[in-house]
């Protein structure tokens, strides 16, 4: 029975101490801006998070040898998600803990959507660099995203398809498993009907069975499509390309952003990616001095090229300070007042960045900027005019 | 004499159950005076939720003595079930506690249902086909809930598995369950309370049902199947009992877990064979058959990541070191033998003191 009640008093003696040694004030009133980010960087999805992790650091460090916002420097702090939605909750309130009144993330769609819930209520202002679900801003007044929205995604590729006469008949090879990959393949096939092609198969795969798509490749071919339309992102796009060049099957391709990062794919021959045409926002060996300045950066820092995620977290960044210069915010401001604040001012700025000329935004916090159609030619991606 | 004799059993259970009510008013103490991080506040629900999903696992691996490896599919169904149940009558029903009960008796209702049709033709196998069969079962629950897609409308409800557009709904249709997307803007009616309640609800149930009549039917089969048997008790009868309370309460934690997140999406991660394994990781490190060890080791283990991030990167490799010296100090032979000698000698130095 003593050594009963002595494991109980220590188990209850370490159980308030942890509770205690946790209980963090948040500093209100501070000098600084307290940038909070939540992505993936461990698991599956870690290559999005920690390029948004790292880019969002390269700015920041620019902001702050520039003089900071507003005269005030900014702290950084990045929580993993570990890409799932329960854990951004716990990533967003660790951050909370931590001070944060500003918050860019989180890079994938179902967290953000899941956080976005939490932030609306604390009116945090919340940025996400590659958030492209519609669920993340619908109701949400505090919640602006800097990619396309994947209905912006879907509708600009069928639009862009009919438009220049790619193709009659198109099949589609989308992931169902994937909220990215399904969003954009809906409105797609809602937008093709008012377009001059025709979608002749629609297959899919999902997380569990993305290694082999002879199935879905043999179905399109035996349909006679003349392009491939292929929501999804780069990694399972390039083993389709390789499958499909060992069938013998030589369609048009034709992605969304997700293709950016395919001639980076290890043990991938870059000539089968020849031809493919994307939508992005973003390409790392465009020839203007800002795309230049800040791959040749990011390079050095983390001696990687850097993809289109870490773009739109470098753009989230100059947003941010756009929007609290034209607000005139400050760290003193409580976080709701904050958000209030960088909401309104973000509905009236205008910013250029590397992922868009004049980017604004609307009342439900989507972007409005032009797609780039990208064409890879001789391994390089290049934009078609 | 005799009525002041308080049985041993009975003890036990009230340290396990008092462990509990004494955490919940300390955490209810700490957090009304403001010192609890916003990190523990968002984890409260969750660790609620995996303490009930524990036991109930407990149930199955250590009382009815079965591997299962597809817990976590029970507690998708419970999910989702109530989730969908809870967003349909968002309208209808506005007394938040009313909707919650009876979302959470859809939850559970429907979990046990599936836990006593998988039960039946699964339960004659044994050991290793028995973890195979089930973990089969929980990727399947998870796949079918990421090609399902109903919607709601004003001619009523719209089924589909390929996708959102098939459903034909009319423009005032609403998606309910979208795919891979899940359920966006279930109604976040759980709280703490609730949690704590189902948390004793269930410890209720499952230390009654151990120490009752049926119990010790259940835990005579772990024990020798074939001596069960001779005496007359009804195998398949015991193990569907509590294989079909396990899967409820299973349900239960699911129905908790929905209610706290506003996007709900079936993936690897939550409900797929990684959360089974986790949940197995939490009664083989709180000791099989032992109840109390579950509740502990879900939330140890439920906080032990949340609390190193300050490792950064380095917490998930810190949490699978200290994964497998958990195991080898509870399971190691030598280590069991070692921790003995020390007890002792502790004991024996108190003794002389």
């Amino acid at each position: 029975m003593k050594k009963k009640i002595l494991s109980l008093t220590l188990i209850l003696a370490m159980a308030a101490s942890v509770l205690a040694g946790c209980g963090g004030a948040s500093a209100s009133g501070s000098d600084t801006f307290k940038i909070g980010g939540i992505g993936p960087t461990t698991g599956g999805a870690a290559v999005y998070g920690i390029a948004v992790r790292n880019a969002a650091e390269l700015a920041i460090k620019e902001v702050n040898a520039a003089g900071g916002i507003n005269g005030y420097q900014v702290e950084y702090k990045f929580e993993d998600d570990e890409l799932d939605n329960e854990k951004s909750l716990n990533a967003y309130n660790t951050l909370k803990d931590w001070g944060m009144n500003l918050m860019i993330g989180c890079v994938t769609s179902g967290c953000c959507t899941a956080v976005a819930a939490e932030s609306s209520k604390d009116n945090m202002f919340q940025l996400t660099p590659s958030g492209s679900s519609t669920d993340c801003t619908a109701g949400n007044d505090n919640v602006f995203q800097v990619c396309f929205s994947d209905p912006n995604q879907g509708i600009g590729a069928a639009d862009y398809i009919g438009q220049n006469g790619l193709a009659t008949k198109v099949a589609i090879i989308y992931d169902s498993s994937d909220v990215y990959s399904s969003g954009i393949y809906e409105k797609f096939v809602a937008e093709a009907a008012s377009q001059p092609f025709e979608i002749v198969s629609a297959e899919a795969f999902t997380a569990d069975s993305k290694t082999d798509f002879s199935v879905q490749l043999q179905k399109a071919s035996d349909a006679g499509a003349d392009l491939v339309f292929l929501p999804i992102y780069y990694t399972e796009a390039s083993l389709i390309l390789t499958q499909a060049n060992t069938m013998g099957y030589a369609p048009k391709f034709f992605g969304c952003d997700g293709l950016d990062g395919i001639l980076g794919v290890e043990n991938f021959d870059p000539s089968l990616a020849e031809g493919v045409m994307l939508l992005t926002p973003f390409a790392a060996d465009a020839e203007d001095a800002a795309t230049q300045k800040f791959v040749s950066d990011y390079k050095a820092a983390y001696g990687e090229i850097p993809n289109q995620f870490a773009a739109d977290a470098y753009d989230a960044i100059y947003i941010i300070k756009a929007a609290a210069e034209k607000a005139n915010a400050t760290p003193a401001d409580s976080v709701a007042d904050l958000g209030t604040k960088m909401e309104n001012a973000m509905r009236e700025i205008t910013v250029d960045g590397l992922t868009g000329a004049a980017m604004s935004w609307d009342a439900e916090g989507a972007v409005n900027k032009a797609p780039k159609a990208m064409q890879i030619v001789n391994g390089n991606y290049s934009l078609i005019q | 004499m005799k009525e002041k004799k308080i049985s041993k059993n009975l003890q036990d259970n009230l340290i396990t159950i008092g462990i509990v009510v004494v955490g919940y008013v300390i955490v209810t103490i700490l957090s009304a005076s403001g010192v609890l991080s916003n990190l523990l506040q968002g984890l409260l629900v969750p660790l609620c939720a995996y303490i009930i999903l524990a036991v109930s696992l407990n149930l199955t691996v250590g009382i009815l003595g079965e591997l299962s490896l597809g817990h976590a599919g029970f507690m998708c169904v419970g999910a989702f079930t109530s989730a969908f149940f809870s967003k349909c009558t968002e309208g209808v029903i506005t007394v938040a506690p009313l909707r919650f009960i009876l979302a959470l008796l859809i939850g559970s209702l429907t979990a046990a249902l599936i836990g006593f049709l998988i039960g039946m033709p699964v339960l004659r196998l044994k050991g290793d086909y028995l973890a195979i069969v089930t973990l089969a079962f929980g990727e399947i629950i998870k796949n079918i809930m990421n090609v399902l897609f109903i919607g709601k409308d004003s001619a009523g409800f719209h089924f589909s598995m390929k996708d959102s557009l098939s459903l034909n709904m009319e423009p005032d249709g609403m998606v309910i369950i979208n795919g891979a997307q899940g359920i966006t803007g279930t109604p976040k009616d759980s709280n703490f309370t609730i949690g704590v309640i189902l948390i004793v609800l269930t410890l209720l149930i499952v230390l009654n049902l151990i120490n009752s009549r049926d119990g010790r039917a259940i835990m005579s089969i772990r024990d020798n199947l074939i001596a069960a048997e001779s005496v007359g008790i009804h195998i398949t009868k015991y193990k569907l009992m509590a294989f079909t309370i396990s899967a409820a309460l299973a349900g239960v934690a699911g129905v908790l877990y929905s209610h706290n997140l506003n996007s709900l999406m079936a993936t690897p991660k939550n409900f797929g064979y990684n959360m089974s394994i986790m949940i197995l990781v939490f009664v083989v490190l709180g000791g099989i058959g032992n109840i109390r060890g579950s509740v502990i080791a879900a939330v140890i283990l439920t906080l032990l990541p949340e609390l190193l991030r300050g490792l950064n990167d380095y917490r998930m490799l810190i949490y699978s070191i200290v994964l497998i010296v958990m195991m080898l100090y509870n399971w190691a032979p030598n280590m069991i033998a070692f921790r003995k000698r020390m007890a002792n000698r502790f004991s024996k130095k108190k003794e002389v003191a």
